[in-house]
């Protein structure tokens, strides 16, 4: 058994990579699968608050690097699930206090005892963002329907694109809000991928239980829960279809197309 | 003109149906030149450079040149339509003035 290590990027800030990540590790620990996520955000830790264990770290990512303690040690567990597991960011230190060579190294040590391994990316096209996706097998690139964050995913996927290794890349759409998009108000689902060019994984819509999941350290339940966890089945091989965000058939059916689906399939 | 999205969706090309649309077109717009790494400047620099070059050896309808960036999945392409003149005189006239 050797986990597959999956990134959460997306060049912009505030698009909702910490959610993602924090999301997509639960569903995919509620799937029977053993978990662990990566907070590479150094210095801006986040990813334990999103997901309620905050109270609970001793050690972080820098102290394993750095040799402080043992890479169990700074595995924090999560107690909702039962094989969920948070290596969380140090926050008295910056992005250089990790090399792209070590994040391989601890990703290596990790593979044989998990399915999955997510690492969430910070923002920007730096050193932190070169740590995320040393070590990953894939990558997941999170935009919102909003003129800069495509911008900003568009020159991701270019320098990942350009990289030495062919990182497989699927995009997922945060935040669509199905009105403004029927009023032509909103980039659609379509227009994204036109201008992008890779292939959706998933389209979560903009939903207000987010901002208070956050605030309770708990994971998503509603539409964007159920979008999420749709993310994680297809992460996990399984075919499912997108959630009719519209209600009308019409738009699903296109949309499914997009995600060479089939209909209702 | 409505897409068949568009037409899905119900949208009409009302004034506020143009928000999407203006987004997606100045993005593709400014994405030719974040992927290129070629400022709208020196696009117009090359143009004229290749345009002069092909003017070396034949006459081209200068009115008619199209010289663009185009997307073609996440690849830029230089696309150029360069409409060569039949007439030219001087091809007739180089030997004779030499003589």
């Amino acid at each position: 058994m050797t986990a597959r290590v999956i990134t959460i990027t997306s060049g912009k800030g505030g698009v909702g990579k910490t959610t993602t990540t924090a999301n997509l590790s639960a569903a995919l620990a509620s799937l029977n699968k053993r978990v662990v996520t990566i907070d590479a955000d150094i210095g801006l830790r986040n990813l334990d608050l999103v997901m309620g264990v905050e109270s609970r770290i001793v050690f972080d990512l820098v102290d394993v690097v750095e040799k402080r303690c043992k890479l169990r040690q700074a595995m924090i567990k999560h107690k909702g699930y039962p094989e969920l597991y948070l290596i969380p960011a140090a926050q008295t230190r910056d992005k250089t206090a990790v090399s792209p060579a070590q994040m391989v190294e601890i990703v290596r040590e990790l593979r044989p005892d998990f399915d999955f391994i997510l690492i969430d990316s910070p923002a920007g096209i730096e050193r932190g963002f070169r740590n995320a996706v040393a070590g990953a097998d894939e990558v997941l690139i999170v935009t919102n329907p909003e003129v800069s964050a495509v911008r900003d995913a568009d020159r991701i996927i270019g320098l990942i694109e350009a990289g030495e290794r062919k990182l497989p890349m699927r995009l997922i759409i945060n935040r669509i809000k199905p009105d403004m998009v029927r009023r032509g108000e909103m980039l659609s689902i379509e227009d994204v991928v036109d201008i992008l060019s890779i292939k959706p994984i998933g389209v979560v819509p903009d939903d207000e239980g987010v901002l208070i999941g956050s605030n309770r350290g708990e994971l998503l339940n509603g539409r964007a829960g159920e979008a999420f966890r749709n993310i994680a089945r297809r992460l996990n091989g399984e075919e499912v279809p997108f959630l009719n965000l519209d209600g009308s058939s019409g738009l699903f059916s296109r949309i499914a197309r997009l995600f060479g689906g089939s209909a209702g399939g | 003109m409505t897409s068949l999205f568009d037409r899905i969706l119900g949208r009409r090309n009302t004034p506020t149906s143009s928000a999407a649309k203006t987004a997606k077109e100045r993005l593709q717009l400014v994405l030719v030149t974040d992927r290129s790494d070629l400022s709208p400047e020196k696009l117009q620099a090359m143009k004229d450079e290749i345009i002069a070059v092909i003017s070396k050896y034949v006459t081209i309808a200068g009115d008619k040149v199209e010289i663009n960036i185009e997307q073609r999945q996440r690849d830029n392409w230089l696309v150029a339509d360069i409409p060569i003149l039949k007439d030219r005189e001087h091809p007739l006239s180089t030997g004779l003035e030499d003589a």
